[in-house]
């Protein structure tokens, strides 16, 4: 029963091993989706494209339905994993800082490794940033950061448990969610699109 | 040979292998998929390679460096050795293997470089007060219905849609 690492069941060099293919099976899947595309990373916020919320939300539903049902079925216990804690104030700020990141560099750290990787310039310069920051934050740790890191604490918060629901009912909600929003974005995309194109559409392949 | 370079993989197929691998890390080694965390390990690494000394003295870096081992003996690095392979194979079969610079064709090469470094610095920071980016902190979270996966993905797509009017010239 998984999670295997945690309970010892495989070898660490197996566990690294396997962390390699992991990591080949999301990076094919970040690069295919057009992730390595500043252009189509940004144009979730600007109406014309909708890739990153359709692979996102698919993607975390896949995880959390597949993770529940082996969860049902014994095969994985959740409460074994490294499960996040929950500092809703940090991360409330941190989110909000990433956002305007996320409008300025046009990348995430993730897809900005996938850029970076296959020649997109613009990728590595966001990477160098990301080193600058984490360095600066490093350094300042101690006086800036730690003491604010760690406000706000409300332990391995499940949200379904905090809603007063189960985590299927709440699982189930997203999914509708999800579904709405892709036929939504959809048309809203089609919308922006015909009215006024942004320029070299062609290379965005939608 | 047919050029592919502007054709993508369907968005809802591209997510699905994303959350098979999710759910794969989660079942073998009891983690979420990540980004930020390699970022991390490589920086306490270069500093602790530097003067070790501050490092075991840093209240940031010593719970990676006390154990005597090396910050990038981890499950994070190698996950994104992976991800590197990954995308290079992927660019390689749809022929985007190059050098170029993803932008609007509306500004400069230079002030792309220079957005790019800024929002990298704002992602660098707080992916670390924030424990995680996009990855480790939201689709991770999202998987598990945790409630700082919740948290982030309304303040990190919150937060960019409140800003995303001012810096529009960027993009459209």
């Amino acid at each position: 029963m998984g999670p295997l690492f945690p309970q010892e069941l495989i070898s660490d060099p197996l566990n690294l091993f396997i962390a390699i293919f992991i990591g080949i099976g999301f990076g094919i899947g970040l690069e295919a989706g057009g992730f390595t595309n500043t252009r189509k990373l940004a144009g979730v916020f600007y109406g014309y494209d909708f890739v990153v919320l359709k692979v996102f939300f698919t993607a975390a539903l896949t995880g959390a339905i597949g993770l529940f049902l082996m969860d049902s079925y014994g095969l994985i216990d959740i409460n074994l994993t490294f499960y996040p804690k929950t500092f809703w104030i940090p991360t409330l700020i941190a989110g909000i800082v990433m956002g305007l990141g996320f409008i300025l560099g046009g990348f995430c750290p993730g897809t900005s490794i996938c850029a970076a990787s296959t020649g997109k310039i613009d990728g590595i310069a966001f990477v160098g940033g990301v080193f600058i920051g984490i360095f600066g934050y490093a350094f300042t740790y101690e006086s800036l950061f730690q003491n604010l890191r760690s406000k706000g604490g409300l332990g391995k918060a499940n949200i379904a448990e905090k809603l007063g629901m189960s985590n299927e009912l709440f699982i189930f909600i997203v999914l509708i969610i999800a579904i709405i929003a892709f036929i939504v974005v959809d048309k809203i995309q089609k919308r922006v699109n015909e009215k006024k194109p942004v320029e070299k559409i062609e290379e965005l392949g939608l | 040979m047919k050029d592919r370079s502007n054709k993508y993989m369907n968005p809802y197929l591209a997510g699905f292998i994303i959350g098979l691998m999710l759910i794969a890390a989660y079942y073998f080694s009891g983690e979420g998929l990540g980004g930020s965390g390699a970022f991390k390990k490589v920086v306490v690494a270069t500093i602790n390679g530097v003067n070790h000394n501050y490092a075991l003295n840093s209240a940031y870096c010593s719970p990676l460096v006390s154990e005597g081992k090396s910050p990038l003996n981890s499950w994070l690095i190698f996950e994104i050795i992976g991800v590197i392979f990954g995308a290079i194979l992927s660019a390689a079969y749809f022929g985007r293997l190059n050098f170029k610079v993803g932008k609007s064709p509306k500004i400069t090469n230079k002030t792309r470089i220079i957005a790019a470094i800024i929002g990298g610095i704002l992602w660098g920071i707080g992916s670390q007060l924030g424990r995680g980016c996009t990855s480790g902190l939201v689709m991770s979270g999202m998987a598990v219905n945790a409630l700082s996966g919740y948290i982030g993905l309304a303040a990190v797509f919150g937060g960019g849609y409140a800003f995303a009017y001012f810096f529009r010239k960027l993009w459209i």
